[in-house]
């Protein structure tokens, strides 16, 4: 006879306390985006931009001061930690990266205040509920997706679910970058949302497409196709990170990144 | 091996191919000169490590080899929409990875194909059978592309009457990526970034197949090391996948406390992938010649998953002791050993259905030749002996992982990995789904030319309507959940 619920009680509690108190968010060792030290950046040197495979980094004429770092195209890859010959270019555990506003993902000489402060949605004092599309994702951000339900980040403890119908949902989650066949189906799933509605781009392909983009089938993620409110990179976003900008639309949790600088 | 076939020898070569006991692996096309276009076959016979391939050039018709390996249907009508080469007598002579409604000018594989050009992204309706008649007792339900809870994007057709499913038509490929295309140009060491982003719950399986392929071409020796610690990821992987396996077929049967528990186990697999390498999915390790980095699995890993062993065999027994359970799973979506070979099932699916294959065994790579693993195979072909086979890998999995962790010794972990001009090489590794291939070519500059991703799910969604004909409406989910499918790696 098997014992079911007791091999379920006998778990005891398994769900982090973090978010709503301190203690393991489940990331330990998580090797997030490269954090940029500029200090330590060598003239001449360009080896991180040569090593990007998105283009996330680029240089502009006249030395180190033109660096760019577009966190809204880096798959987290580490390539540039690894050419970077100086230690400028540092593997990080960084990874809390939604943002209300496209440009706090870029990192720019003197950029610190990029944005404006933003107030977010109007705050939604109840239950949120949200409706997933795939966009032709390679199935990474699903996978982290499904993982928001497990008994460790439990989601459901925070008021937010996943539902079924487009119609019944207020946020519109969207992942991959957008290929040729999905356009028409996500435009339709966006249309028969009610409003007010709004929308989380989730992983770097659907921010910018990421290593997928461009090519005869894929697009450029949610750029020109849908109105974003929030804008989450990774390759992919872990769970903590999904829930953290979950938070962070429902103004629950500050916003962490601020023009490209990961505050603590 | 490789030998040059004229196109009216081919339907000779695949029967003596059957004869022999061989097996067709896949077909695929490419341009070695941007006027010459050249088809390839891979094949594998009974005893030999190394597969064989045919090499063809359709200046003549080439004959569909479909009605001889049903399982090339796929890769022929792959070939007809990306390259434009017709296979003549082809049984279903439709299209299959670009959709009703995206026709170009010339195919998207051909050079003269702008490379900005993006397929158009109108809507046709596929061609369905005429089942839902006047008569009106037949009834179609279309449900996807964009389905309930989080999946992945495809589309689904049944032709039911009341609870039975009379037909079952899957239209894949909405998340078409061209990703093949993506490789063409770039440098071997930038291709692995890529391959690890074609199936994300399968990336190390997928690097892997590439870097071998890559060695392969370059003759690069791996360090025994490094070839130790991906044996590690690789089966690292197997576990997670399997373990989020049970989460979703207890979740088919509602067993909500058998789904929270294999979840949870998927989570804390994933949490110990993040103390060994920094990803969840394992990202960022494999290279050509061998790994980015050292990894230090010694001393903890071992009994961090022995610990998750004991977990898991006491949420096996309760499963395989559960009445309600069992009686979803045995003999629901029944696979014929002869249906399975013929249509090119592949992994636990092939294996619940009686046919004992394995590249880890079969076709060693990376430090398998060593460990010996051991296979595990069941004869029912039903939803039971395809998780049954799970259960029995998960096993094995762990085994392997401590035997190479017993015997790893400090070394370096990367060679030397120069490719040469115009070399090609053949790839392969046993995901968690199955057999994946990857064919690499090289140009004049040993830059990318071409890269052939044969998938498992590829092969597997080929023949999961087999088993959805004829059954009925209930068992649909748990026998969707058996086969343990993604599109991702399919759709590419």
């Amino acid at each position: 006879m098997p014992q079911w619920t007791l091999l379920g009680l006998l778990q005891g509690k398994q769900t982090a306390p973090w978010p709503l108190r301190q203690g393991d968010d489940g990331q330990r060792g998580f090797i997030g985006m490269p954090r940029y030290h500029p200090e330590l950046c060598e003239e001449d040197c360009k080896a991180c931009a040569d090593a990007c495979p998105t283009k996330a980094i680029t240089m502009r004429e006249g030395g180190k001061d033109r660096l760019d770092i577009d966190y809204g195209r880096c798959i987290v890859c580490q390539l540039c930690t690894e050419a970077c010959p100086s230690g400028a270019m540092a593997a990080s555990g960084d990874w809390a990266f939604g943002v209300r506003q496209r440009q706090d993902l870029v990192w720019r000489e003197g950029g610190e205040a990029a944005s404006a402060e933003t107030v977010g949605q109007p705050g939604f004092r109840r239950s949120l509920h949200v409706r997933h599309v795939d966009a032709g994702s390679c199935n990474g951000c699903e996978s982290e997706l499904q993982a928001l339900n497990n008994a460790f980040y439990n989601l459901h403890r925070l008021g937010i679910f996943f539902t079924a119908s487009p119609r019944a949902a207020d946020l519109l989650l969207v992942t991959g970058p957008v290929t040729y066949a999905m356009l028409e189906p996500l435009r339709a799933t966006f249309e028969a949302m009610a409003e007010p509605r709004w929308v989380m781009a989730i992983g770097t392909c659907a921010v910018s497409g990421g290593i997928a983009e461009d090519g005869y089938a894929s697009g450029h993620g949610l750029e020109g196709v849908l109105p974003v409110d929030v804008y989450l990179p990774g390759c992919p976003p872990n769970p903590a990170a999904i829930i953290e900008a979950l938070l962070m639309f429902l103004n629950r949790t500050p916003q962490r990144v601020k023009g490209g600088r990961y505050g603590e | 091996m490789t030998a040059l076939l004229r196109p009216e020898a081919l339907k000779g070569a695949a029967s003596e191919l059957v004869e022999a006991g061989g097996r067709m692996q896949m077909a695929y096309a490419w341009y070695p000169e941007p006027d010459r276009l050249e088809l390839r076959y891979v094949a594998g016979l009974p005893g030999e490590t190394a597969f064989s391939q045919w090499r063809c050039r359709p200046e003549a018709d080439v004959p569909s080899l479909a009605g001889i390996w049903p399982l090339l249907s796929w890769y022929e009508r792959e070939i007809t929409d990306l390259f434009g080469v017709q296979f003549a007598g082809h049984p279903q002579p439709r299209r299959l990875v670009l959709h009703e409604g995206a026709e170009t000018e010339v195919p998207p594989f051909d050079p003269r194909y702008p490379p900005d050009q993006r397929l158009p992204a109108r809507r046709k309706k596929q061609r369905v059978p005429d089942l839902a008649g006047a008569e009106a007792d037949v009834q179609l339900l279309p449900f996807g592309p964009v389905r309930a809870d989080v999946l992945e994007s495809g589309e689904f057709l049944f032709f039911y009457v009341g609870e039975a499913i009379l037909h079952f038509q899957p239209r894949l490929f909405f998340k078409h990526r061209g990703m093949e295309r993506r490789f063409e140009g770039l440098g071997a060491d930038q291709g692995v970034v890529l391959a690890e982003r074609i199936s994300g719950v399968g990336s190390v399986a997928h690097a892997l197949a590439y870097c071998q392929a890559v060695e392969t071409a370059a003759g690069s020796e791996v360090p025994v090391r490094a070839r130790l610690l991906r044996v590690v990821l690789a089966e690292m992987e197997r576990l997670y996948n399997h373990l989020h396996y049970f989460g979703y077929l207890c979740h088919t049967t509602t067993l909500k406390v058998g789904e929270a528990e294999g979840k949870l186990l998927e989570e804390r697999a994933k949490q110990l992938n993040t103390r060994l390498t920094g990803s969840r999915f394992l990202r960022s390790l494999l290279i050509p010649g061998g790994l980015r980095r050292d990894l230090d699995p010694q001393g903890w890993l071992v009994s961090d998953l022995e610990a998750l062993h004991e977990k898991f065999s006491a949420y096996a027994r309760h499963m395989e002791a559960t009445d309600s359970h069992l009686d979803r799973l045995m003999t629901t979506g029944k696979l014929d050993q002869r249906v399975a070979f013929d249509q090119g099932a592949t992994g636990p699916v092939e294996r619940g259905s009686g046919i004992d294959r394995d590249l880890r065994r079969d076709h060693p790579y990376a430090a398998y030749g060593a460990l010996s693993p051991v296979v595990a195979v069941r004869g029912e072909g039903d939803a039971h002996a395809r998780a049954r086979v799970r259960m029995a890998e998960i096993e094995e999995s762990i085994g392997l992982i401590r035997r190479a962790v017993e015997r790893l010794s400090d070394g370096p972990v990367r060679a030397d990995c120069d490719v040469k001009p115009d070399s090609e090489a053949l790839g392969w590794s046993e995901s968690p789904r199955g057999t994946l291939f990857y064919a690499v070519h090289f140009d004049s500059e040993a830059k990318l030319k071409r890269v052939k991703i044969k998938s498992p799910s590829f092969s597997n969604w080929r023949v999961f309507p087999f088993t959805v004909h004829d059954t009925n409406m209930m068992d649909y989910a748990i026998n969707e959940a058996s086969f343990g499918l993604t599109i991702a790696g399919c759709d590419r």
